[in-house]
């Protein structure tokens, strides 16, 4: 029975399970410093001098240094941008001239424990003038640098005739909405372990993840060591979201530290650094209007909006402002569009992605701006959105313009097909009725919905090799990486698979630089598209090799031949004369190998539907979500319950996002949410079970497997179903405008609702 | 999120502990569950010279009955109130509040009289022990107190305990069986600090009520009762309207708490609403 479809256990979970799991923090080498890291206290101001005289004379200091000490190491560049101009926002690795948010490294502390560290840095003492600073997004643009704009760009893509379709149209709805400042969170914080190698002279990177492989070579372009000089090494990782993974200024310094102090450097990020350094994502305003015919449709589409960048720009460069516009029309057809992007420096914490970017956001303003088109007309918003949806017939679909390099066709999709076959599997009519009958009772609940189309799968290439050892040991060697979410167990299944064994003798090797010369590693939800192709394709080469040798061996044609578990066999003869896999290669060698490389031009596009049911007191404005359902169309699912797993996190970061999540900043620019107190992630008891609905309609002939992405399904339109939600237990279409939905703005919207809808 | 060094003692007696604390209490602290305190210091807040360990000595670990009250020892957990300990009206209202308190972990070290101690605004048992007009029991070398609350709570996360003080023991009125009990909390999430919170205690007699006592918690910068919603209560047969009332005498009477949480505003209607709520509650059982 084939393995693709099965819900295989995780290969991955034994050590996790039992403790013997080794995360950044768990690794420990002899003669180790720990740095720590000196923070900025403001969020803006001139960074006049530093004093570091006393930190330096204290017996425990190894080394302290400022921006002067590393003035030789150029700002962290970008990853992924192809837009040009940008470099003067890049941040510098130490705070130079400036400091432009509390948080931002100013100085690196060097010493044999972590709590003298902590000490020293206690007695470094930057000399700040503070400046008026800037923290809307939509204010007017100021001067971020001599001659440098705080608009670091204008991104825009547009088709069509938009003045015509607003011209023409039967109405015109316009929206305003707020999506608040929130990110991945990630139960382990980051950490950076540089370590010498006395003997090859290689400096080793612990505690990467996600992209090991271009930080790698960013790393030694910023240090200036040849590239066979390091490595970096992924171990467990507790989490990713997008956010961790990425180079960092304290990556960087711990590196410089080992080529300059000569010892091992141990950086741990604690909680507060998390919560003020590493990447925030979503903060933005959209301006949206929308022309409509009397029926519904939607023949222009006009979206104008801000997005917080933060401080600087850092290695994701304006993706998410880039993601918004592209992914902003989703399912729908829309023959006029436009959107235009200001990507705003702010001081704040600076931005990145985070799971679904640009989705989240274009999800939550798509939809509620179907939702307002549908109250405007006195129409269902099923029925709406019914109406605009692409056809099937439509598909492939592109769209006119690209993102993130690549152009936007609609790989395959019947929307209104998921959509029907969602509802009919959550009885909606049931649901329906059963919300009536409480509201009756004089509960206030209500039910609303967010349809999406995802991305996945980023190109441009995944390399896969798949050996077999004389020991019978087959090991994948992979240049993905593994932020948690089950890389081991589906690529062993897809390669068992291919080659017909089972899955006790693979090993998945993933995010080690010294085993693979390239790699594209965990975004974007590629690795069981991206590499999961190249694995299928080694493990065809591999078969038809061992295959080939056992044939020579057996004096049997290799057609005839099969492999069943750890054997090949005679197909019309299963039990007559078979060969031991191990044999098999010790014969051909020692061992078996196979390469591939798999290429994408262009993503595949998942799509799915979220149903939120809320309940609201009247008189706490408590807000719970009492049922979630997700339904999704991942083309093929390799382990349904892994995909499963995917999209209730996600939901769950979905849920958090839109009640509960949010960096929020005095009017001075200080960071409130600095803590797990304050900053509020949703826990068990805030998240129901997340009733998942998958389907395998529309798989995409874009690679072997006809799989699409599942890691950022769960998130992408939560946003826009609780907000639906919420209004119709409001009654009042249209009063969500603004995520979270946090009591207190509940409470203020309450306020403004006529007495009797109370 | 490493604290400063400091010194470490780890008394077995109440005397050795006072013994220590006249030496260093001056800059040091009374470690018990750690729960607010070790954040503190992790956050480098709380800089003690000294921890005084006070999680050895046996004989602060116990809770009892005695004479028509609920004795509680410094080291006697939040986690024990979630079972039963006492009888009367109070037995079983001690588990109904316990749970509201962080979370498990958080239950099984830190101490009833460390939140005393720490009197964080959102306490719970410093609610209880305003609303019930508890005795605090202090002791140091100088001597002993017995304080009462309205002395005890000078404001957020300040009280009149002096560095050399140790508070051994508080004690709660058991209440007798013609007392109902409600209690109402609000928090964001499941576990966190109450943005306001109620607990109401009402005798009667004769479906009358002849005594009401009705504390607010989370609110403000301390536990306080709310004199005029009880004045009102008294004598009354405790109908849905006039809790209602009483919460908005309450939510008028308070000087609310602002934080990125709640606004004053949405506060005071939060107390409206946990007074009306805890009412209601007393008076269905
Ligand atoms: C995530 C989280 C959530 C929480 N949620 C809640 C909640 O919802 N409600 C709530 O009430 N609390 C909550 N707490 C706080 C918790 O209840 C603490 O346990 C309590 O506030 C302090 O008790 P402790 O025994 O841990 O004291 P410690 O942390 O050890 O000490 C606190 C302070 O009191 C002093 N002290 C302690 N004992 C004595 C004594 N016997 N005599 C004199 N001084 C003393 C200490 O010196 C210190 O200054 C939460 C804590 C956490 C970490």
């Amino acid at each position: 029975m084939s393995l693709i479809g099965r819900s295989v256990k995780r290969l991955e979970d034994r050590p996790l399970l039992t403790g013997s799991g080794r995360f950044a923090a768990d690794i420990t080498v002899p003669g180790m410093l720990y740095m720590r890291i000196v923070r900025s206290p403001v969020a803006f101001g001139r960074l006049a001098g530093l004093r570091i005289a006393e930190a330096l004379a204290h017996p425990g200091a190894v080394a302290v240094w400022t921006a002067e000490d590393v003035a030789d190491i150029p700002p962290i560049g970008f990853r992924m941008t192809l837009v040009p101009g940008l470099e003067p926002y890049r941040q510098p690795i130490l705070a130079d001239g400036h400091v432009r948010f509390v948080g931002e490294p100013v100085a690196a502390v060097f010493a044999a424990d972590p709590y003298t560290a902590e000490d020293i840095a206690d007695l470094v003492a930057p000399e700040i003038e503070p400046l008026a600073p800037c923290l809307h997004p939509a204010a007017p643009p100021r001067e971020y640098a001599p001659g440098r704009s705080t608009e670091a760009t204008v991104i825009a893509k547009a088709y069509g005739d938009l003045d015509a379709a607003f011209a023409g149209a039967h109405a015109v709805v316009v929206l305003e909405l707020t999506i608040g400042r929130h990110s991945g969170v990630p139960l382990e914080t980051r950490g950076a372990i540089a370590v010498p190698e006395a003997d090859s002279g290689i400096l080793r990177l612990y505690g990467a993840a996600k992209v090991p492989h271009y930080n790698r070579q960013a790393l030694a372009a910023m240090l200036g060591l040849p590239l066979d000089r390091i490595h970096l090494h992924e171990g467990h990782v507790g989490g990713g979201f997008g956010i961790r993974g990425e180079l960092y200024p304290e990556d960087v310094l711990t590196c410089a530290a080992v080529m300059r102090l000569g010892r091992p450097v141990k950086w741990i990020e604690d909680r507060y650094e998390h919560l003020v350094a590493a990447n925030q994502s979503r903060g933005s305003v959209h301006r949206v209007r929308a022309a409509v015919d009397e029926h519904g449709l939607i023949v222009g589409l006009d979206d104008e909006f801000w997005f917080d960048q933060g401080a600087y720009l850092r290695t994701h460069g304006v993706v998410v402002a880039d993601l918004t516009c592209a992914m902003l029309p989703g399912p729908y057809v829309i023959p006029a569009y436009r959107s235009v992007g200001h990507v705003r420096l702010t001081n704040k914490t600076p931005c990145g992605t985070y799971r679904a970017p640009g989705r989240f956001e274009a999800s939550f303003v798509r939809e509620r701006l179907v939702d307002a088109i549908a109250d405007r007309l006195g129409l269902d918003p099923i029925v709406v959105r019914r109406r605009n949806f692409i056809a099937k017939t439509a598909m492939p679909f592109r769209r006119e313009f690209s993102a993130l390099g690549t152009e936007i066709v609609y790989d395959t999709g019947d929307y209104a097909g998921l959509l029907g076959k969602f509802l009919n599997r959550v009885g909606w009519e049931t649901l329906r009725a059963d919300v009536a009958r409480r509201r009756q009772a004089g509960e206030m609940i209500g039910l609303g919905l967010g349809f999406f189309v995802e991305k996945s799968g980023l190109g441009p290439f995944d390399d896969v090799r798949i050996t077999l050892g004389g020991d019978g040991a087959i090991e994948v060697i992979t240049g993905a990486a593994s932020v948690g979410q089950g890389v081991e167990t589906v690529m062993a299944q897809i390669c068992a698979d291919g080659l017909g064994t089972g899955l006790d003798h693979i090993r998945v090797i993933h995010g080690q630089t010294d085993r693979i010369a390239r790699g594209m590693g965990a975004f974007a939800s590629r690795v069981t598209v991206m590499t999961g192709a190249a694995v299928t394709i080694a493990a065809a080469k591999l078969r038809d090799r061992l295959l080939a040798e056992a044939g020579r061996l057996l004096q049997t044609a290799p057609d005839r031949l099969a492999v069943i578990g750890d054997r090949v066999v005679v197909c019309d003869a299963p039990s007559g004369p078979s060969l031991d896999l191990a044999a098999i290669a010790r014969s051909a060698g020692g061992e078996l190998t196979a390469d591939a490389t798999f290429t994408a031009e262009h993503m595949t596009y998942p799509y799915g539907v979220h149903l939120a049911q809320v309940r609201i007191e009247r008189d706490s404005c408590a807000i719970t979500v009492e049922r979630f359902f997700v339904g999704y169309d991942v083309g093929r699912a390799v382990n349904p319950m892994l995909v499963e797993g995917q999209i209730a996190g996600g939901a769950a970061q979905g849920i958090g996002a839109s009640l509960l999540e949010e960096f929020v900043h005095d009017a001075s620019g200080q960071p409130q949410s600095v803590t797990l107190a304050d900053y509020l992630m949703p826990t068990i008891s805030e998240i129901p079970t997340i009733e998942v609905a998958l389907f395998e309609d529309a798989p995409t002939p874009l690679n072997p497997l006809g799989v699409k992405g599942a890691g950022e399904a769960g998130i992408a339109a939560a946003g826009a179903a609780i907000a639906a939600a919420v209004d119709d237990a409001l009654g009042r279409p249209g009063a969500v405008r603004q995520l979270p939905i946090t009591p207190n703005r509940l409470h203020a919207l309450l306020a403004e609702l006529p007495a009797e809808q109370h | 999120m490493k604290p400063v060094s400091f010194r470490y003692f780890a008394p077995r007696t109440v005397d050795q502990a006072l013994e220590l604390l006249a030496t260093h209490g001056g800059e040091g602290k009374i470690l018990a569950g750690g729960q607010s305190l070790v954040p503190a210091m992790n956050f480098r807040l709380a800089r003690p010279a000294s921890l005084i360990d006070i999680n050895r000595i046996d004989s602060l670990d116990y809770v009892r009955e005695d004479g028509g009250e609920l004795r509680i020892g410094a080291l006697a957990r939040h986690a024990r109130f979630e079972g039963p300990v006492a009888g009367g009206a109070l037995g079983a209202f001690l588990p109904r509040v316990a749970r509201h308190i962080g979370h498990l972990p958080i239950r099984t070290r830190g101490t009833f009289c460390g939140s005393i101690a720490h009197a964080d605004p959102a306490s719970e048992w410093c609610l209880l022990a305003a609303t019930l007009d508890a005795g605090f029991l202090v002791v140091s070398r100088r001597g002993r107190r017995n304080v009462r609350p309205n002395e005890y709570f000078v404001g957020a996360l300040t009280t009149i305990l002096e560095p050399d003080e140790l508070l051994t023991e508080i004690r709660l009125p058991l209440l007798g069986e013609d007392w109902r009990t409600g209690f109402a909390e609000f928090s964001r999430r499941a576990g966190d600090f109450a943005l306001a919170m109620c607990a109401a205690f009402l005798r009667f007699e004769d479906d009358r009520i002849v005594e009401a006592r009705i504390g607010l918690g989370g609110a403000t910068d301390r536990p306080s009762r709310i004199a005029a919603a009880e004045a009102l209560l008294t004598g009354s047969e405790g109908a849905p309207d006039i809790f209602r009332e009483a919460g908005n005498i309450a939510a008028e009477t308070i000087d609310p708490l602002e934080d990125i949480h709640a606004s004053a505003e949405y506060r005071r209607d939060l107390v409206r609403a946990m007074v009306a709520r805890a009412l209601d509650q007393a008076s269905a059982r």
